[in-house]
C-alpha cells in the first residue's frame, strides 16, 4: 500500500479538514469552554456533530452500526483534532474505548456502543496509576464475589474521567503488581457505587479525574474479554491509543508551524519580513523536515497497524517517539519565533505548546517509547 | 495470484538460482562495490557472475525501457524487486553516476540517439561517468562556474578546472558544466560529455581527511570537444545554453541517491548491532549511550518510512518538486549521527587506523567519510534554503 492516503481516505480528509476549522477551531471550542470554566472540557454539540458525519465510529465495526475502518481513517480525523487543538473526547472514546469493546461481550457492545456512535455517550480509560505512563504496573485488584467483582484501587490523569459514561478500567485480577497476566479489563458504568472522581483541569485546559474504586461492586458481564487474560486487549487499546495520540500529535505540529510560518511571512522588524533572516529560515526548514518525517512514520504505522503486521507494535512506539519529539520542537519553535507575542494568552501559539505538553505525556512520551524501542530491539 | 504476486514469485526464484551467496552480504565498504568502466575488473567470480546476470535481465536499472539496456518494468515491479533484492541482502550488480545521475537526465532531455548508445552503456557497465560540476570559485554558488568553451563551429574548445570530482581518475567519460555564453548567468551554460582520453584532460587526486582520495581536480586545457559524436548524438545534453535546466534536473536524482531514499541501510537502526558489537569487545553499552542509541533508532526508523513514502509519492506524481532537497538534508545529517554513535560505541577499537581487527581503519575513515555527506551535492545549508524559499515559500533572497 502507498503511504499516502487513497481516494476515499483524502475525502475523508477533506471532510475533516473543514469541519474542524470551520466547527473545532480554536475560538469556538478550547478559548469558548475554557473561558467559561466548562466542567467537560469539551462541547457535546460538537461530539453529536460529529457523529453525524459517522466519525465517532470510524473503528467500530460496521455490524456494530460503526463504519469499520481503521487507523488510517481515525488518524485522519485525528491530525484535524490536533491541528485545531479541538477538545474532543475522541481518542478516550473512539479510539481507546472502541478497541476494548472490539473485544467485549455482544451485550457489552450492544449497551455501550450505539451511544458512542451517535455522540450521547462519552467514555473514559483508566490505566495509569502514577504520574508516568506505567502499564506495566498494574496494582488496582479486582477480587471475584458472587457473580462478579469487587474493584479497590485508585487511578491517574484519566481523561475526561469525570464526564465519561464508561469507563474501561485495567484492573488485576490475579498476580503481582508488575506481572504481565493477571490483567482483566472492566467496563465500569458512570454510576457505579463506591467509585468517585476528583477532578483536575489540566494545563492544556483539558479536564482528568484521579478516579478512586472504593469497593465497587460489579456484575460478571461488565468484564471486556478474559478474565486474567486482559493484557492482551490492553496492548491493543494502547496501540490504538498510541497511534492515535501520535497522528494528534502531528496535528499539533503541523498546527503550531503553519502559523508560525504565516507569522514569519508578516512580522517585520529591522525594516524586513523576519522570514528574511536566514537564522529563522534555516530552523523552519529543519522543522518542516521532521514535520513530514513524523508524517512519514505515522501513516506507515496506521498502516501495520490496520493489516496486523507484526512490526506495529514497535513502530508504534517509534511513531510516538518521533511525533512526541518533532511536535515538541514545533511548539518551542513556534513560541520563540512570535517573540515576545507568542508568549501572551491572545495568541493560540502557546495553546499549542500546552497541548503539546499534555499529548506527550498521554501513553508515554519520548523516552518511555525510546526505552521501549531498544527493548524490543534487544539492547 | 495477482500479475504483481506473480511477478514476486517468479523475481524471488530468479534470485535465488542467480544471486551467489557472496553476494547477499550488506556492502561493508567501496571495496564491495562494482563501478564498471572501460578499465574495471572483478573482485571475484561471484561479482562478475551476478553483475552478468543482472545485465541479462536489464536489472542493473531494472525501470529503463528494455530498448535502452532495462527490464523495463512498471514503478510497482521496480518496488517488487527492490523489496525482494533486500530481502535477501542482495548487493546492487553495479554502482554508477551513469545510473544514478546522468541515466535520468539522458532519459528527460536527450536525443534519442544519446539515449540509444549512453544509455545502453551505462546500463551495461562499458562506461564509467563523473560528474564535472564544481570549481574552486563555484561550489554552492555553482551557477558562478568559470570554465569556458568557445564555439569553433564544429567543436567546442573547453579550458578551466574542475574540482571534487570524484573518481575523476577511474573514469571514462565526464558530464560536465561549461559556461558558453559569458553574458547570461544561467542561460549561458551547457551540459557537455566529454571523453576523459580526450587531449587536454587531465586529473590530480585529493587526499581527504580519512586518508583515502577518491576525488580529483580535473584541469581542461584546450580540449577539442567535437559537437556531435555520431548521428543524433550531439555532445551538449539539452540546448546549448540552457545546460543549467539539466544541472538542477540531475541534481534532483543526486541528491535522492545521497539521501539513501533510494534503499540500502545507510540510516537503518544500529543500537542492538551496536549492542553485539559492544560484547565482542569485551564491553557492554553505557546507559547514555543506550538512550542516544534508542532515539536514534527512532530517528532512523521514521527516516526509514519517510523516505519510503517520498518514493511512493515520487511515483504518482505528488511531490513537491523540492522534496529530495529536504530528504538529502535530513538523511545525510542522520547518517553523520550514525556513525558517529557507532564510533563512540566502538570505542578505542574504532581508533585503531591500520590494524587488521578494523579491516585497515574502516569504522575511523567510514566515520570521517560521512562527514561530507551533508556537503557533497548541495550543502545542509543550501537545502534549507531551497526549502524555506520554495516549499515553505518564505520571503526574499
Ligand atoms: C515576559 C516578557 C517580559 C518583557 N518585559 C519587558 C519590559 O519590561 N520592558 C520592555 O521594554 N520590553 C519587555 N519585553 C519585550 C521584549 O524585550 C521583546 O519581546 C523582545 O525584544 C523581542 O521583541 P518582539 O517580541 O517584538 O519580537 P520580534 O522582534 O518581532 O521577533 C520575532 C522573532 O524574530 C526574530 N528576529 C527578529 N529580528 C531578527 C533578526 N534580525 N535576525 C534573526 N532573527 C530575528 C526574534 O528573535 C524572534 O524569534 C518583555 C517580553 C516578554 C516576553
Ligand atoms: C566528498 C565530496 C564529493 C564531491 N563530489 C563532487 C563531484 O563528483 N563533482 C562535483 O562537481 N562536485 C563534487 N563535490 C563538490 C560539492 O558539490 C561542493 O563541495 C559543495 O557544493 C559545496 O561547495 P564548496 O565546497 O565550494 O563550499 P562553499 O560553497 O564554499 O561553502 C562553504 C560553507 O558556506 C556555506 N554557504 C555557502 N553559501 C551559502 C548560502 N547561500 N547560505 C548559507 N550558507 C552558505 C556552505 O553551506 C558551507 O558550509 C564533492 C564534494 C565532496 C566533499
Amino acid at each position: 500500500m502507498p503511504l499516502y492516503h487513497d481516494e476515499d481516505q483524502a475525502m475523508l480528509a477533506d471532510t475533516a479538514s473543514s469541519f474542524m476549522a470551520e466547527e473545532g477551531n480554536i475560538a469556538k471550542q478550547l478559548r469558548h469552554w475554557r473561558d467559561r470554566d466548562c466542567k467537560d472540557g469539551f462541547g457535546h454539540d460538537l461530539w453529536k456533530q460529529m457523529a453525524e458525519l459517522g466519525f465517532n465510529g470510524i473503528l467500530v465495526d460496521e455490524a456494530d452500526g460503526g463504519l469499520g475502518m481503521g487507523h488510517v481513517e481515525a488518524g485522519i480525523v485525528l491530525e484535524e483534532i490536533g491541528r485545531n487543538l479541538t477538545p474532543s473526547p475522541f481518542l478516550t472514546s473512539s479510539v481507546l474505548a472502541a478497541t476494548a469493546l472490539k473485544h467485549g461481550s455482544d451485550d457489552l457492545k450492544g449497551r455501550y456502543l450505539p451511544g458512542l456512535v451517535a455522540g450521547d455517550s462519552v467514555f473514559a480509560v483508566a490505566i495509569d496509576e502514577t504520574a508516568k505512563h506505567r502499564p506495566e504496573r498494574i496494582t488496582t485488584r479486582a477480587e471475584k464475589s458472587g457473580n462478579g467483582f469487587r474493584l479497590t484501587g485508585s487511578k491517574s490523569f484519566v481523561v475526561y474521567g469525570g464526564s465519561a459514561d464508561m469507563i474501561v478500567v485495567a484492573a488485576r485480577t490475579s498476580g503481582a503488581d508488575n506481572e504481565t497476566d493477571g490483567i482483566t479489563l472492566f467496563a465500569v458504568p458512570k454510576d457505579a457505587k463506591g467509585m468517585s472522581h476528583d477532578a483536575v483541569r489540566l494545563v492544556d485546559s483539558s479536564m482528568a479525574t484521579h478516579t478512586k474504586f472504593d469497593g465497587v461492586e460489579l456484575d460478571g458481564d461488565a468484564v471486556i474479554g478474559e478474565v486474567d487474560g486482559g493484557r492482551e486487549v490492553l496492548d491493543a487499546m494502547l496501540r490504538a491509543g498510541r497511534i492515535g495520540a501520535a497522528a494528534e500529535g502531528v496535528g499539533v505540529a503541523r498546527g503550531a508551524m503553519d502559523r508560525t510560518v504565516d507569522y514569519l511571512k508578516q512580522r517585520k522588524q529591522f525594516g524586513k519580513l523576519i522570514g528574511e533572516f536566514q537564522a529563522l529560515q534555516h530552523r523552519a526548514a529543519h522543522l518542516y523536515s521532521e514535520v513530514e518525517i513524523a508524517r512519514a512514520v505515522t501513516i506507515k504505522t496506521q498502516q501495520l497497524l490496520d493489516a496486523g503486521a507484526e512490526s506495529a507494535d514497535m513502530m508504534t512506539s517509534v511513531a510516538k517517539a518521533k511525533v512526541a519529539k518533532t511536535a515538541r520542537l514545533a511548539v518551542q519553535e513556534g513560541v520563540q519565533m512570535h517573540g515576545g507575542i507568542g508568549m501572551t494568552d491572545e495568541y493560540d501559539i502557546g495553546l499549542f505548546m500546552k497541548r503539546d505538553r499534555a499529548l506527550a505525556e498521554f501513553l508515554g512520551d519520548a523516552y518511555y517509547h525510546a526505552n521501549r524501542v531498544a527493548e524490543l530491539s534487544g539492547y | 495470484m495477482s500479475d504483481l504476486e506473480q511477478f514476486r514469485m517468479e523475481t524471488r526464484a530468479w534470485l535465488e538460482a542467480n544471486c551467489p551467496a557472496e553476494m547477499r552480504e550488506p556492502v561493508r565498504d567501496e571495496d564491495d562495490v562494482y563501478w564498471g568502466g572501460r578499465n574495471a575488473t572483478f573482485k571475484n567470480d561471484a561479482q562478475k557472475a551476478w553483475f552478468d546476470a543482472c545485465v541479462e535481465k536489464g536489472y542493473t536499472v531494472p525501470a529503463w525501457p528494455k530498448a535502452y539496456g532495462g527490464a523495463g518494468l512498471s514503478a510497482p515491479e521496480a518496488k517488487v524487486l527492490r523489496e525482494e533484492m533486500a530481502r535477501i541482502n542482495a548487493r546492487p550488480p553495479l554502482s554508477s553516476f551513469g545510473i544514478w545521475m546522468l541515466g535520468p537526465a539522458l532519459l528527460h532531455f536527450g536525443t534519442e540517439g544519446q539515449k540509444q548508445r549512453f544509455l545502453n552503456e551505462i546500463a551495461r557497465g562499458e562506461i564509467r561517468w563523473c560528474q564535472g560540476y564544481s570549481e574552486p570559485g563555484s561550489g554552492s554558488d555553482l551557477v558562478s562556474l568559470q570554465t569556458y568553451g568557445e564555439d569553433k563551429g564544429d567543436h567546442w574548445v573547453v579550458n578551466g578546472q574542475k574540482v571534487w570530482t570524484s573518481y575523476a581518475d577511474h573514469c571514462d567519460w565526464i558530464f560536465c558544466l561549461v559556461r558558453t555564453d559569458k553574458q547570461n548567468k544561467y542561460q549561458g551554460i551547457t551540459f557537455m560529455l566529454i571523453d576523459m582520453e580526450t587531449q587536454g584532460v587531465s586529473t590530480k587526486p585529493i587526499k581527504l581527511i580519512s586518508g583515502n582520495s577518491p576525488f580529483c581536480e580535473t584541469f581542461l586545457e584546450d580540449v577539442k570537444v567535437p559537437k556531435s559524436y555520431g548521428d543524433d548524438i550531439p555532445a551538449q545534453v539539452g540546448e546549448v545554453n540552457r545546460g543549467w535546466d539539466v544541472a538542477k534536473y540531475l541534481l534532483g536524482h543526486e541528491r535522492e541517491m545521497i539521501s539513501g531514499a533510494g534503499g540500502g541501510d545507510r540510516t537503518a537502526a544500529i543500537g542492538a548491532a551496536m549492542k553485539r558489537h559492544a560484547a565482542q569487545n569485551g564491553d557492554e553499552l553505557d546507559p547514555v549511550l543506550r538512550a542516544e542509541l534508542a532515539m536514534f533508532d527512532v530517528d532512523a526508523l521514521a527516516y526509514g518510512c519517510m523516505g519510503e513514502k517520498f518514493l511512493d509519492e515520487i511515483k504518482a506524481g505528488k511531490t513537491h518538486p523540492a522534496q529530495p532537497n529536504m530528504m538529502k538534508y535530513a538523511g545525510t545529517e542522520l547518517n553523520k549521527r550514525r556513525h558517529e554513535l557507532m564510533m563512540a560505541a566502538g570505542g578505542s577499537r574504532s581508533l585503531e587506523w591500520e590494524s587488521e581487527e578494523t579491516g585497515g581503519g574502516k569504522p575511523a575513515r567510514n566515520w570521517l567519510r560521512t562527514k561530507a555527506n551533508s556537503i557533497e551535492g548541495g550543502t545542509s545549508e543550501i537545502m534549507l534554503n531551497v526549502v524555506s524559499k520554495r516549499i515553505l515559500e518564505l520571503p526574499g533572497g
